[in-house]
């Protein structure tokens, strides 16, 4: 429950609201830190850029076509050596998932399956394009969904923070690209170390030169402000080195654990956060690509543990948040020449957190038989990407109705599509 | 494209070559000097104008203006200078630069090698020994740094800089990955054999060199791709490819041609594949110094049906037919013509100029240097309003400041540190369309933060720029790597740090591309910050 009160309570208490200064940094955090109770709602966009193969991650192994079309890539049936875990006795999650499933028994975890694009295209630059900007087959839209977003929700209380929406890397994904104000946050440790701008000489002395109307100055400005506000929520921690403790010692799997479990504690310490987009590549398995172990499998356990790192750092505010799992389009339904698969159709979308109605696979499932493949060869999509969004944005984070139509422009948007994603909020 | 890729280890890519000092000290003219060797570029043209007009030329043609660079156009003239850019086999490469390139190792280093080498590597590393471990990791060093030093080198010190600008742009255009399989070692290979040789040169040859180079065909797959039905010989390993891969068919037509939009559907992506079957690496069978291997007996000589076309069963004259036609189709002049425009001239280029380079990539048989040259003397692109409309990408960031600051470069790791910190590690695109080159792409918040912090290490001479050999810092790709190993790097010494940087010598290098409004702020601030505060302006993070 959004406590309006208590907000504004909380800005008057930084005292900076009549100075027409922004709080940031420590007394931000300070003013804030009772973040659990503000509960603004929050969502998380992770992209796994290549198009991942979605009939790995969630696998019907009830189904016969599923282990004719993958002679040597298709995973065991639960019980099976290095079979999947069974979610509801028809579809499996592939056993490198293992972390995430604590958060499907407690309903916190669930599926859209044979979702995707209505494009066709296999084109992974044009397919991600469309996902990003919310507008699939039309290459002209000049911003991303994500940017739309912010400037349909109107930014209650202090929310409108240089933070308010964040992006992890060092590069402005399509999906916020746009008008309104994003973050961007090194990967890395880098995300939390002083920088020379922080001496007070050269900072000022950059400001200077900084200090005008265009995007340069305006981009300049938004980072030291974002910078601030990150370096007072994140200022001692040593994540790096308290997940290697906790790990015994082992080396870290790749970046994204850290960087999610640096992004859910952000979150967690400033309630003004309230939208964040991480990516994660590496996904384009044509050749080789394994089963239970192998070169999927390696990128799936990171990805895992991240994400259970993401809901497990989040603590309390896990509950408002919704996290959406997605890739620009599925793989062949039957493996190729290599032990691989190449471009397809249909995916699946993950969703996770307090509010989600988890525990479930949803959408209408079409089925891998023959007849059933679009083009003969992919996976059908059944639940148009848009239609999961929408539902996240209507009924996680209230967006009114008559504004959809400036997220997803161009889109009838009907009904809620048979689909019942959201847990309504007590 | 990639398979999920191997990651990078950041011990594998450890530099031991020595590399010495590349640029003279920076000579400069007195500030002045340039205005009164002039020579108008149109009737009417102020000395202003003409100062300006040469700096727009060094910022595209090149990777920014050195005062040297900057005397040298205001000297001969721009059109001289173009043309002199347009054919670098005309200009000689300096000695100093020479000698330098002549010590990094593994720049003779082939296609046959390469693989030869870290198939040795390999094999005995299986014996789990640290020695032998050690020579793998020793293996990669060398062959990595050896391309990147020999990459970076040359884009900040050859005076054939459109050469440079043209394989970054190329190679960027042709990606392959330096973190999957093969390409660890043949990255480089790559870039001298297929694009090299070929920037200005006709477009067919460069596709049909990126086509047949083991770094393309283990990048995007197609040495795997088989007939369908296919059986490997006997006592083959299991695993052994079974059919078509498509990966190189699609990315061929997309990225490297046709376009995305250039009018091919599914199946011509599946035909072209099989067209394509037996194309792969058999460096036993295959002679000279090119590893490609034509593989008969795995093609698919069936009929197919291909951008309209009916194709007959050929052998490889099929793929080579296959290129010859892409090469030529309009799709691809109008592709390559956009993207050129685009790195040029703007990021959404006047649609009449790309239609006239177009045309003129098809008049001219794909000859990349007459179409560079319609291009460079577009009115579009000679257009007052076309200075600084680009936004430099962290590549370029990068070497037009070590360039304009005249820094006597030796080692180059700092500089892929940046890279790599910025978003674009050399050799580090995962996928392969490359990185782009707008301003989309590159301006966010946390960049601008990066780039000033780079120029205020640059300018203070706080990059170990002139460090001799070491082998303790990775040739780190991702940024975690670079920090990771920050723990563990010694104490610097004096000698490895370049001069500070003076302020008013980067003002009159890069003369009128810094506003009179910085020059004035430059002109307030504290002295030592001066340096700093030009290379980190917003005037010079454009092009």
């Amino acid at each position: 429950m959004l406590d309006r009160r208590k907000l504004l309570k909380a800005v008057a208490a930084t005292g900076a609201a009549g100075a027409g200064l922004l709080p940031v940094g420590r007394s931000a955090f300070a003013a804030l830190s009772d973040a659990s109770a503000v509960a603004p709602p929050r969502l998380v966009v992770v992209f796994m850029r290549g198009a991942v193969d979605g009939l790995s991650v969630v696998v019907p192994y009830a189904e016969d076509e599923y282990y004719r079309a993958r002679s040597t890539i298709a995973l065991g049936r639960p019980g099976q050596a290095g079979g999947v875990l069974d979610l509801d006795g028809h579809f499996g999650l592939h056993p490198a998932l293992a972390p995430l499933v604590p958060l499907w028994q407690t309903g916190r975890l669930g599926f859209v399956h044979a979702s995707g694009s209505p494009d066709t295209t296999r084109s992974h630059f044009d397919a991600q394009d469309y996902m990003e900007s919310g507008t699939p087959g039309v290459k002209t839209t000049a911003d991303g969904w994500l940017n739309r977003l912010l400037g349909a929700l109107p930014a209650a209380g202090v929310a409108a923070a240089p933070t308010r929406a964040v992006s992890i890397g060092a590069v402005l994904p399509r999906i916020f690209a746009g008008h309104n104000a994003v973050a961007n946050i090194a990967s890395g440790a880098a995300a939390v170390k002083p920088t020379v701008l922080d001496r007070p000489r050269v900072g000022e002395a950059f400001a200077r030169l900084y200090d005008g109307d265009d995007k340069l100055s305006r981009a300049y400005r938004e980072s030291q402000l974002a910078r601030r506000e990150v370096m007072g929520a994140l200022a001692g921690d040593d994540l790096e080195r308290e997940m290697q403790a906790a790990n015994n010692g082992a080396p870290l799997p790749g970046g994204f654990p850290a960087d999610a479990a640096r992004l859910a504690r952000l979150m967690r310490r400033d309630a003004r956060v309230q939208f964040a987009f991480m990516a994660v590549g590496g996904w384009d398995t044509h050749a080789a690509q394994g089963s239970a172990a192998g070169q999927l499998a390696n990128r799936l356990a990171p990805l895992g543990q991240g994400l259970a790192q993401l809901a497990s750092q989040l603590g309390p505010v896990l509950d408002d948040t919704a996290v959406v799992v997605m890739s620009e389009f599925g793989r062949t339904v039957r493996q190729n020449g290599n032990g691989g698969t190449d471009h397809g159709h249909g995916n699946v979308m993950w969703l996770l957190g307090g509010a989600i109605a988890g525990a479930k696979v949803h959408g209408r499932w079409p089925s891998l038989a023959d007849s059933a493949l679009y083009e003969g060869r992919d996976l059908a999509v059944t639940t148009d990407f848009r239609q999961v969004l929408a539902q996240l944005c209507e009924r996680h984070l209230a967006l009114p109705d008559a504004r959809l139509d400036e997220v997803f422009p161009r889109w009838p948007g009907f009904g809620d599509g048979g689909l019942d994603l959201v847990r309504s909020r007590a | 494209m990639t398979k999920s890729p191997v990651m990078i280890d950041r011990r594998a890519l450890l530099c031991t070559t020595v590399l010495g000092w590349l640029m003279a000290g920076p000579a400069r003219a007195a500030s002045g000097d340039f205005v009164a060797a002039a020579g108008p570029l149109a009737p009417g043209a102020t000395p202003s104008d003409t100062r300006a007009e040469a700096l727009h030329l060094l910022n595209r043609l090149a990777y920014g203006p050195t005062a040297d660079e900057f005397e040298r156009v205001m000297r001969i003239g721009a059109e001289r200078w173009v043309d002199e850019q347009l054919h670098p086999e005309r200009v000689a490469l300096p000695e100093p630069l020479g000698r330098q390139l002549a010590t990094l190792a593994a720049s003779d280093e082939s296609q046959r090698t390469l693989p030869a080498s870290l198939r040795e590597a390999q094999a005995a590393a299986r014996d789990g020994s640290e020695s032998s471990k050690a020579r793998l990791r020793e293996l990669f060093q060398r062959v990595g740094y050896g391309a990147a030093g020999a990459r970076l080198l040359r884009a900040v010190a050859s005076p054939r800089q459109l050469e440079e600008v043209m394989v970054d742009f190329w190679f960027n255009h042709f990606n392959v990955f330096i973190g999957k399989g093969l390409c660890r070692v043949l990255v480089g290979s790559y870039e001298r054999e297929a694009i090299r040789p070929h920037v200005l040169g006709h477009f067919r040859d460069l596709l049909g060199a990126t086509a047949h180079h083991p770094a393309m065909l283990f990048y995007l797959d197609n040495w795997l791709s088989v007939a369908p039905g296919w059986q490997p010989p006997r006592g083959a390993r299991a695993g052994a490819p079974s059919g078509l891969n498509e990966n190189y068919a699609r990315e061929l037509m997309e990225l490297h041609t046709l376009g995305v939009d250039g009018g091919y559907t599914q199946a011509d992506v599946t035909a072209l594949a099989r067209m394509l079957t037996g194309w792969t690496i058999e460096p036993r069978r295959s002679r000279g110094d090119s590893v490609f291997w034509f593989d008969a007996g795995r093609h698919d000589d069936g009929d197919k049906r291909w951008l309209g076309h009916t194709v007959r069963g050929s052998g490889q004259a099929e793929g080579e037919w296959a290129l010859d036609v892409l090469a030529a189709h309009p799709a691809t002049a109008r592709h390559l013509a956009l993207q050129l425009a685009q790195y040029f001239v703007a990021d959404r280029p006047p649609p009449a100029l790309v239609a006239r380079v177009a045309q003129r990539f098809l008049a001219s048989g794909g000859d990349i240097r007459a179409v560079l040259a319609t291009l460079f003397a577009s009115p579009e692109f000679r257009a007052p309003g076309a200075r600084g409309a680009k936004f430099k990408t962290p590549y370029q960031y990068v070497l037009s400041a070590v360039r304009a600051g005249g820094v006597p470069l030796g080692n180059v790791r700092p500089l892929l540190g940046t890279m790599a910190q910025l978003g674009m590690p050399l050799y580090g695109c995962l996928t392969p369309d490359g990185y782009k080159n707008t301003e989309q792409a590159w301006l966010n918040p946390d960049a601008i933060t990066r780039r000033v912090n780079f120029a205020t290490a640059l300018a203070a001479g706080r990059l170990p720029l002139a460090r001799p050999a070491y082998d303790d810092v990775p040739l780190a790709m991702p940024a975690q790597a670079m920090m990771a190993s920050s723990a563990m790097r010694p104490a610097p010494e004096p000698g490895w740090f370049t001069p500070p940087l003076a302020a008013d010598a980067l003002l009159d290098t890069l003369g009128e591309s810094i506003s009179e409004r910085t020059r004035a702020m430059v002109a307030e601030s504290d002295p030592p910050l001066r340096a700093a505060l030009v290379l980190g302006s917003p005037d010079f993070m454009r092009r």
